[in-house]
């Protein structure tokens, strides 16, 4: 297995007023296509500017980020743009769902980006909705829907487009345990059947049970590494 | 769905605050409509050509009197088939607000220079005959419930009689019907004659003339004959259609075209305020939905034209319902006063330009909003709602 993610000496800082606020330091990873990796450690250990990196949605500010063939530190805003359009999906703890988008166009969002035609993005919308188990609900709204049943609808905006990566941040936050456990279970087949890597910040040690690779984070280093 | 889906969808967070702020720029862009339909009939220049009856006034102001010998010159002008006079009698009947135009006349030129003004003979005989007598039309002694015999006092507030007497007594000796959609319909018209005479100054002046051309293709070149007369004279005159005139008068009374502009852009400047102010609330509400676009894929400008187009939709919608309503209202407004102010009409270029005034309007409310959106780092909005 080739290493899809790999992260060399990234460290990230954020400036408050006049200080500068470490967040990571020094982080070397690898990140192998299909894996499912799951990222713990207490609040603030800098779990989440970690996959914000990954996802091109924050820059390094030492170290850099590649994924593939792709620094992401030597794209400009649009391009990084576009590869997260084109690579990456993104899951969050309280589902960001468009409140005025019915599920169907919700998960049609990203597909504006691509060149299908309109009757494609609806189709292919229609099919992630079906994966999710949410055919039924495509004319809902996010607010006639129930927490789990909206984060499967972020889930079916994330691989909608067909992206290698996915990168969840507490997916299973908000959720209580008999839906997290669906959910985590929706993960687990779009990684194993549908060959997704996913990365996946975590709290909560059942939902890691699920990942092959475990990752500890704390202080803003990498503690130690576990595998399945 | 499509990028407009989404806009669209954008607009309708808050239905009712949609919905109320298009109410306010639709209302605006009413007004744009109307308001625009009439001050362009006082800048649009009327097209002499064609017409078959021009008025002679003064070149400066219309209160400034015209000899009356000048109809004799009129007469002698090439293409003149007949001439009249007319004057701005004024006074009052009664009341202040029992308004209607009285004009001194010759009553034989009057009527023949307004074939559309119907009257018995003998009515028009009486006219010209009884020196204190006065005509009006059927639809004005209905209003004032006035028969042929009355006498129909007026109170003189330009011109009183020699020695000071400033009421006039007229006897009504005829009532005049008007045929078809006639500029003079509800006139009290009185003998010149006699008021040329009876009155404290002003002996052999008129208001304005009023020309027949034999050739209506001639218009123009009359109009520029007779003005050419008195372009060297103590009282130029300034010769047009009887539309145009009417136009100028108004236009005289107050700059309306400029107190129109004025209120309209009172009015948007409002609007801009408001309306920018809904939108920026708007925006403040949604930063974390700009910023999952953002992480999905679109891209700072993508996003920004998205929150740029919501702000021009809003608008083109708000200032099409407007012009929608104008234009379902003007023909009302331009029956109402078209014996006052002929030719209001919606054009297509009023509605174009309302169309383009909506866009800028959005654009100017937008760009504020959209440029921040532009700048909105996902990471710190996701932190906000997170």
């Amino acid at each position: 297995m080739s290493a899809l993610v790999k992260l060399n000496g990234v460290s990230k800082s954020f400036i408050r007023g006049k200080e500068e606020l470490r967040v990571l330091t020094d982080i070397d990873l690898s990140i192998e296509e299909g894996d499912f990796f799951a990222l713990m450690g207490p609040s603030g250990s800098g779990k989440t500017t970690l996959l914000n990196l990954i996802g091109g949605l924050d820059t390094t500010t030492a170290g850099y980020v590649q994924v593939g063939d792709t620094r992401l530190d030597e794209l400009s805003s649009k391009a990084l743009a576009k590869w997260r359009s084109e690579h990456v999906g993104f899951v969050f703890q309280f589902y960001n769902l468009l409140p005025v988008l019915t599920a169907q166009r919700n998960v049609e969002l990203p597909l504006l980006l691509t060149k299908l035609s309109r009757s494609q993005r609806k189709s292919n919308a229609a099919t992630a909705l079906k994966v999710v188990g949410l055919e039924d609900r495509a004319d809902h709204r996010p607010g006639e829907l129930s927490g789990g049943q909206q984060q499967r609808v972020a889930i079916a905006r994330a691989f909608v487009a067909d992206p290698e990566i996915l990168v969840c941040d507490e997916p299973t936050g908000d959720l209580d345990r008999d839906t997290a456990d669906e959910i985590l279970g929706l993960l687990e087949l779009l990684n194993r059947d549908h060959g997704k890597t996913i990365i996946m910040v975590t709290h909560d040690p059942k939902a890691a049970d699920h990942a092959s690779h475990v990752l500890h984070l704390d202080k803003g280093r990498l503690v130690d590494q576990v595998s399945a | 769905m499509s990028r407009l889906g989404l806009m669209w969808s954008g607009l309708f967070r808050r239905r009712v605050r949609t919905c109320l702020t298009v109410f306010s720029i639709m209302i605006a862009f009413l007004l744009f409509g109307l308001l625009r339909s009439i001050a362009d009939v006082f800048s649009v220049g009327v097209d002499i050509a064609g017409a078959d009856r021009l008025m002679v006034a003064p070149k400066y102001s219309i209160i400034d009197p015209i000899p009356y010998r000048y109809i004799s010159e009129i007469r002698a002008v090439d293409g003149v088939e007949a001439v009249t006079h007319a004057n701005w009698f004024g006074g009052t009947y009664q009341d202040p607000r029992n308004f209607f135009p009285r004009y001194p006349v010759t009553p034989r030129e009057y009527f023949d220079l307004y074939p559309e003004l119907r009257m018995p003979a003998e009515q028009l005989d009486a006219f010209d005959n009884t020196r204190t007598g006065a005509v009006a039309s059927v639809a004005l002694a209905e209003k004032y419930g006035w028969a042929i015999g009355d006498k129909i006092p007026i109170e003189a507030d330009i011109w009183p009689k020699k020695g000071g007497d400033r009421l006039w007594v007229f006897d009504l000796v005829g009532l005049y019907s008007v045929a078809g959609n006639a500029s003079a319909q509800d006139v009290f018209l009185l003998n010149y004659a006699y008021f040329d005479e009876a009155r404290q100054f002003g002996e052999g002046e008129v208001g304005n003339f009023i020309v027949r051309v034999t050739d209506p293709n001639l218009a123009a070149e009359v109009s520029r004959a007779i003005d050419a007369l008195f372009e060297n004279s103590m009282a130029p005159t300034r010769t047009a259609t009887e539309a145009e005139m009417q136009r100028e008068m108004f236009n005289q009374a107050g700059r309306i075209g400029l107190v129109m502009t004025a209120i309209l852009g009172a009015v948007f400047f409002t609007i801009v305020l408001l309306t920018g102010n809904t939108i920026a609330q708007s925006l403040r509400e949604r930063i974390p939905e700009f910023a999952v676009l953002k992480t999905l894929g679109f891209t700072n400008g993508g996003v920004a034209s998205l929150v740029l187009g919501e702000a021009v939709l809003l608008c083109l919608v708000g200032g099409a319902l407007g012009l929608g309503v104008a234009a379902l209202l003007t023909p009302w407004v331009a029956g109402t006063v078209e014996n006052i102010l002929p030719g209001i009409e919606l054009g297509w270029t009023i509605v174009a330009t309302g169309l383009g005034v909506a866009m800028l309007l959005g654009l100017a409310i937008g760009v504020l909003p959209a440029l921040s959106a532009n700048r909105l780092q996902i990471v710190d909005a996701l932190r906000a709602r997170g």
